[in-house]
């Protein structure tokens, strides 16, 4: 296999808080290749959106930092690097996308002026040529009727338009990587599909990478390749998408799949009580410690758990579980 | 299940209109009224969970608070237990909410940050006024039990609490009055799937235990299939499908009904295999302009010219599947 574009190793990112310094991301790898699609899944607070922020270089300044590991993007390594390269590489080459679409967009410009600003920022594109591209963007991303909405505020635009505005913001330049850090939470279904579907077409037209980051498992089914579950800052389990939710070897995984009601092809009268992943997330300063963190919530919990952090133990596939008793679950 | 109280449903509701002035223009032209539910009826049988579902804007939520008063319904009849619940007033309503609680979407905000977590499970109660203080705190305790919350946790005061226990408080406090029907409008939305779980059995359980009836307000289609009996699809403040659970996961009818589930990604391969996303481009219509003919007409892969100039009628096939669509008949086949 050639160099993936994005390699990301034993990446450890600390955040000072009241109770002392907590490892959000703890030990944490994995690669995207050119083109891919990988989600992350986990419940909030499991460092999944620290992840996304981290390869960005957009930690909270003074209080997050990446303490050891590396982010190697094409080759060059971003933990290092200046922050002059790396506005240069933000936008351009990676971008993002957030959850919330109407606090994302600058309220008191045009969408086409905050477009346009993207590409002669970082293409030094004259403003009429931008202007011109803004348009192209909007109708990529099935804005009805460009021409006209390019000159609308943010205000007049539905939930799901002002989602589009800020995909194509993110791929103006045709970056490699993009960064959907939730982006469909909060749309209505219909809509979600719509972006889904929108996000699916980019990619095999332009070949941009994605990191999606969700909570939704049927998300994660429907877009991406591999996944990684979170949790408490680690990786609890990685491989490909359709072989992990057939053969979770992480009882996290499997809680995190069974928790959910799901909509299946023939219902029935038959109704199971959903399986409960008992508590909740460890609280930041419990990261870190050398045990399984999600031992108090897990059914499998022995002395090992508690004793020793796990290792991560390799399945077919590239399919990888940090879990003492992965062989089992 | 308490079935033996006849055919006679708990909660009947009946042309249900909740209409709300919007002040556009200038000080002389006209006021302009948003329908945000607009005649709709349906009922629940005792220990029975009816489930409201649509997207935001869809009315789905006023129609909930219309019907426990907490909008002013415009039209239309709520009977609860065979009295007209929106023409109650003073002491005779007061007492009758008792009989309809309450569980709200957000158990940040609809718990009062300044008192102390038995307070809000008992404030209920003191309103009420029946018990005397000993029986009083034997009900707290036993709330507290059944939702799954230790005794010692009562002296705490909200924010000493996590997301998943605040919405047991909300649950707890609804309990209190022993009431016939509670209303859950979106109970688990604001909480972590892991955590949905427990809530979502918790229902179910109490459901079982006190022969509670629900009226379950949630845009999460897989919550709804989990937690329902019937389902009521709302658009734009219609009901454009109303059926029971079987019938409408299995075979939707309305368009519009078959676009949603469609859209819902599911783990499920066999399902996502079988279902064709129909996506539906656009978006809703301006709620204060609104076609002349169905609502859902601008964006249905198939509407005709008739969908565009008459609006269709909820109406019932022989199976008992509800459908306001001109192009469904009795075969039961959907358009789309």
């Amino acid at each position: 296999m050639s160099e993936p574009l994005l390699k990301v190793q034993n990446l450890r990112i600390e955040l000072t808080t009241r109770d002392g310094i907590a490892p959000v991301i703890d030990d944490l790898s994995f690669e995207l290749g050119a083109g891919e699609s990988i989600s992350f899944v986990g419940e909030s607070g499991c460092g999944k959106s620290m992840t996304a922020l981290g390869i960005m270089g957009l930690l909270p300044e003074k209080i997050g930092r990446v303490a050891s590991g590396s982010i190697s993007f094409n080759g060059e390594e971003l933990t290092t690097v200046s922050e002059k390269r790396l506005r240069a590489i933000r936008g351009n080459d990676i971008s993002m996308i957030f959850q919330e679409p109407m606090t994302s967009l600058n309220p008191v410009y045009t969408v086409g002026e905050q477009i346009a600003e993207v590409l002669r920022a970082h293409q030094g594109l004259s403003k009429s040529a931008a202007w011109n591209s803004a348009i192209e963007l909007l109708d990529a991303v099935r804005i009805p009727n460009a021409k006209r909405r390019v000159s609308d505020y943010p205000f007049q635009m539905s939930g799901g338009q002002r989602q589009r505005v800020m995909i194509a913001m993110a791929l103006a330049c045709e970056p490699k990587i993009l960064v959907a850090d939730e982006p469909t939470t909060a749309l209505d279904v219909t809509v979600q599909a719509q972006i889904f579907d929108l996000l699916n077409d980019l990619k095999r037209q332009t070949g941009t990478a994605i990191i999606l980051i969700t909570h939704d498992m049927g998300a994660v089914a429907e877009m991406a390749e591999r996944m990684i579950v979170m949790y408490a800052g680690r990786g609890a389990e990685q491989g490909p998408v359709e072989q992990v939710i057939d053969h979770p070897r992480h009882p996290y995984t499997k809680g995190l799949i069974s928790c959910v009601p799901h909509i299946v092809a023939n219902l029935t009268d038959e109704r199971h009580a959903l399986t409960e992943v008992s508590g909740i997330v460890p609280p930041l300063r419990e990261f870190g410690q050398n045990r399984c963190l999600f031992a108090s919530r897990c059914s499998m919990v022995s002395q090992k758990c508690l004793d020793k952090r796990p290792p991560e133990i390799n399945f077919e596939a590239g399919q990888s579980s940090a879990c003492w008793h992965a062989e089992a679950v | 299940m308490k079935d033996n109280v006849g055919n006679k449903p708990l909660l009947d509701v009946q042309n249900l209109t909740v209409r709300f002035t919007v002040k556009r223009g200038g000080f002389f032209s006209e006021p302009k009224y948003l329908y945000a539910v607009d005649d709709i009826s349906f009922q629940i049988k005792r220990g029975e969970t009816l489930a409201i579902v649509g997207e935001s804007g869809s009315g789905k939520t006023t129609a909930a608070l219309a019907v426990a008063r907490l909008v002013k319904a415009y039209k239309g009849r709520v009977d609860l237990d065979g009295t007209n619940f929106l023409g109650l007033e003073d002491e005779a309503l007061r007492l009758a909410r008792a009989k309809m609680q309450f569980i709200f979407q957000d158990p940040y905000s609809s718990l009062n940050p300044r008192v102390r977590a038995e307070k809000i499970v008992r404030e209920p109660l003191d309103n009420l006024g029946a018990v005397d203080d000993v029986e009083r705190q034997a009900i707290i305790d036993k709330l507290f039990e059944a939702v799954g919350l230790h005794p010692e946790q009562q002296r705490l005061f909200p924010h000493q609490f996590s997301g998943g226990q605040r919405q047991r408080i909300g649950i707890a406090r609804a309990l209190a009055t022993q009431p016939d029907l509670i209303i859950c409008d979106e109970p688990v939305s604001a909480l972590d799937v892991a955590v949905q779980a427990q809530i979502l059995n918790l229902l179910r359980k109490l459901q079982a235990d006190f022969g509670l009836t629900f009226l379950f307000i949630s845009h999460d289609l897989g919550v709804v299939q989990h937690m329902c009996d019937s389902i009521a699809v709302m658009y734009m403040g219609k009901i454009v499908e109303y059926a029971d659970r079987l019938s409408l996961f299995n075979n939707p009818l309305h368009p519009y009904t078959k676009a949603l589930l469609s859209a819902v990604p599911s783990v499920d391969k066999k399902r996502r295999a079988e279902t064709k996303r129909i996506l539906i481009p656009g978006d809703p219509p301006d709620p204060l302009d609104l076609p002349q003919g169905c609502r859902f007409a601008n964006r249905c892969p198939v509407a005709q010219d008739r969908c565009r100039s008459e609006q269709p009628d909820l109406k019932a096939l022989a199976s008992g599947h509800k459908v306001a669509c001109h192009l469904v008949d009795e075969s039961a086949v959907s358009p789309l």
